[in-house]
């Protein structure tokens, strides 16, 4: 019995893992959209980030610059979306197709020298607790630093936006630019932060698939996840805690369908390959239902561009 | 009057340089599944085709090109812009090859894998990995202590059934106990979603891991978790020094060369090609001392007889996983079954699914 509960535990650190990415991404992405910005760019910056930090890791030799150029790197790609949809007032929804296509393409280019290194052992936290306590063990700990930075984002993205001033400013700014900008407030430069925040955290995104999840480059290692964490942000209503629940599901149902084939159950493979997407949207669905809510929390000017009167 | 005369000549000027283009030079284009960067299927067809170009033959590449609709237009856009001879790199290319092949009859093309020629100008080729999957196999055999072998499984094709086959009756003849387990992840190249799928083999208890995907993310996975894994299209030893006792390596070079050449000298003809360890379109990476030299010594054997004929990786008797007899004793099974493979052998577990 305890070697079962042991195995759920794994099971379950397993799953807190492969959500991660999806996490970081979707919480950046989610405060970019607040703030009335659409950047369909997610997958495009979490490669940049990808491929940055682990081109760092490599020269560098030091984890630590790795994960932080990882990071900047996806600020400066999202500094392409800002000039363009803020400054040059193109359309969100092209700008960022752009963006993503941009950074496949871009990331593929520079990584031709990165391909077939193996990468850094990143370190773990908590290693010796993992081992010695029984579910939980497995759950709580031997995870990397940046694991339990993502699992915290979506309660700080929450207190950030529900109780702060600034939280306050960037929804004021997502659901009404124009009265916002009467108040007085800069709407371009509370938008150009909310994508650049965006960028960073999608860049910390990639550099966790590069670094710690997969460690080593490979072209288009992010697979799609940018995508998904583009659509839990949207079935998750804006919340961020949702989006914790969605991204858990996404990856719980991944790793779990796995498991029932290797196990031998007798579901159709293509059914249970389809079960993460269909179970995540269906679950946002059926949590989300409350209408009141969605209105509140959708930012009413997303996507559309801001001319200032003058 | 003036300016439609400057687009006369600019047309014509055109014309004449495009078709110039296309008499003078004599161009073979790839058409690859991957990213040349996947250090596995597409890495390796890629080193064919800087074979060829070493050999003094122009070339053009399109990787990443999914299956399906895209495929077609790629092909298509090849065979446009004046490419005599493409090589079509996956097994989902198939039809689009074939279509495009019948609105080309003066370009030749070649797929990989496959198994329609519907028109004559259209080849096959394809590796017998299979044979390499038997050394997989008794390895696994061997060196397995939990009895369970975990197999990460693209698409359910014959290929890949019958290298699931092969691997699981070489396990079997060496360690009767051995089970097959199979995770599909409907994919050739997804390093997350295969180091997933590795990961959910070893907690199911495997402790040998091999695959039938193109990245490097399984065997990083094993040596992580210290199980045994084996490297798949290419020497993938580095990523995973300590796990790996060996890579099928696929030689596309010196296949692509021949029939680019031929291609090039109007020698070229319709054929099928099956080449295996004999001719060296499928070859081994150097084995893991880990494994002991009495086992190396036995592999290396194997091999050798694998390679001559002595040995075939399907001898009866064979049966399904109902227990219908395959292929009877003292025989061995055909290149037209095994072609079409679509069934498991007894000891693997689970359906393939349809």
């Amino acid at each position: 019995m305890s070697f079962d509960l042991n195995f759920i535990g794994i099971l379950i650190g397993a799953i807190m893992a492969s959500s991660v990415p999806l996490i970081l991404a979707a919480s950046g992405e989610l405060i970019t959209e607040r703030s009335g910005v659409l950047n369909l760019g997610v997958e495009g910056m979490m490669i940049i980030g990808a491929i940055s930090g682990f081109a760092l890791m490599v020269i560098t030799d030091n984890l630590f610059l790795a994960v932080i150029g990882s990071m900047i790197s996806g600020l400066i790609i999202s500094i392409i979306f800002g000039v363009l949809t803020q400054s040059l007032l193109t359309n969100h929804v092209a700008t960022g197709l752009a963006l993503t296509i941009f950074g496949i393409g871009m990331s593929a280019m520079i990584g031709k020298n990165f391909v077939g290194i193996p990468g850094k052992e990143f370190p773990l936290l908590f290693v010796n607790l993992k081992e010695n306590i029984p579910f939980l063990g497995p759950i709580l700990f031997g995870h990397s630093v940046i694991l339990y930075f993502a699992f915290l984002l979506p309660f700080l993205t929450n207190y950030f936006l529900r109780k702060t001033k600034i939280g306050l400013i960037i929804r004021a700014v997502g659901d009404s630019p124009t009265s916002a900008s009467n108040q007085g407030i800069n709407v371009t430069l509370v938008r150009y932060s909310c994508i650049l925040y965006g960028g960073a955290m999608c860049g910390l995104a990639g550099a966790y698939l590069s670094l710690i999840y997969t460690p080593q480059w490979i072209e288009n290692m992010t697979g799609g996840r940018g995508w998904i964490a583009l659509a839990l942000v949207v079935f998750a209503t804006w919340s961020p805690i949702k989006v914790l629940i969605g991204a858990l599901i996404f990856g719980g149902i991944t790793i779990l369908q796995l498991h029932m084939q290797a196990v031998g159950l007798r579901i159709p493979v293509q059914l249970l390959s389809a079960l993460p997407y269909i179970m995540t949207i269906i679950v946002l669905v059926v949590i989300s239902r409350d209408s009141r809510k969605i209105k509140l929390n959708t930012p009413t000017s997303l996507g559309q561009i801001f001319y200032k009167e003058k | 009057m003036y300016k439609n005369f400057l687009r006369y000549i600019i047309s014509v000027l055109f014309f004449l340089g495009v078709s110039g283009q296309a008499n003078a030079d004599f161009k073979v284009g790839f058409v690859y599944v991957g990213p040349t960067g996947d250090h596995g299927w597409t890495y390796q067809h890629d080193e064919g085709r800087k074979a060829v170009e070493a050999a003094g033959i122009k070339t053009t590449y399109v990787e990443s090109v999914p299956e399906g609709a895209d495929a077609e237009r790629v092909i298509r856009q090849l065979a446009q812009s004046g490419h005599d001879l493409i090589f079509t790199t996956s097994f989902g290319y198939m039809d689009p090859t074939n279509k495009v092949a019948k609105d080309f009859p003066n370009v030749k093309f070649e797929h990989a894998t496959g198994y329609k020629r519907e028109h004559s100008n259209v080849s096959t080729y394809s590796a017998r990995f299979y044979e390499g999957r038997t050394l997989l196999g008794h390895m696994a055999g061997k060196m397995t202590k939990t009895n369970v072998i975990g197999y990460i499984a693209s698409f359910p094709i014959p290929e890949v059934i019958r290298g699931i086959n092969a691997m699981t009756l070489a396990a079997q003849k060496v360690n009767p106990d051995i089970k097959t387990k199979i995770v599909w992840v409907f994919t050739w190249y997804d390093p997350g979603k295969e180091s997933e799928a590795a990961q959910a083999l070893i907690d199911q208890g495997a402790d040998v891991i091999m695959q039938h995907t193109d990245s490097t993310a399984p065997v990083q996975v094993a040596e992580k978790a210290g199980v045994w894994s084996f490297g798949q299209a290419s020497d993938m030893q580095r990523f995973a020094p300590k796990s790996i006792l060996t890579s099928i390596i696929d030689d596309w070079a010196p296949y692509y060369v021949e029939r680019s050449i031929a291609a090039r000298d109007g020698t070229w003809k319709q054929q099928d090609t099956w080449h295996g360890l004999k001719e060296g379109m499928v070859a081994m990476a150097p084995y893991n001392s880990a494994m002991g030299s009495d086992l190396v010594k036995e592999v290396e054997q194997l091999q050798k007889d694998l390679a001559s004929g002595k040995t075939h990786s399907f001898t009866g008797p064979i049966y399904d996983q109902k227990g219908n007899i395959l292929v009877a004793e003292g025989s061995v099974a055909d290149d037209g079954m095994l072609a079409g493979m679509n069934v498991y052998v007894k000891g693997v577990e689970g359906d393939i699914p349809q």
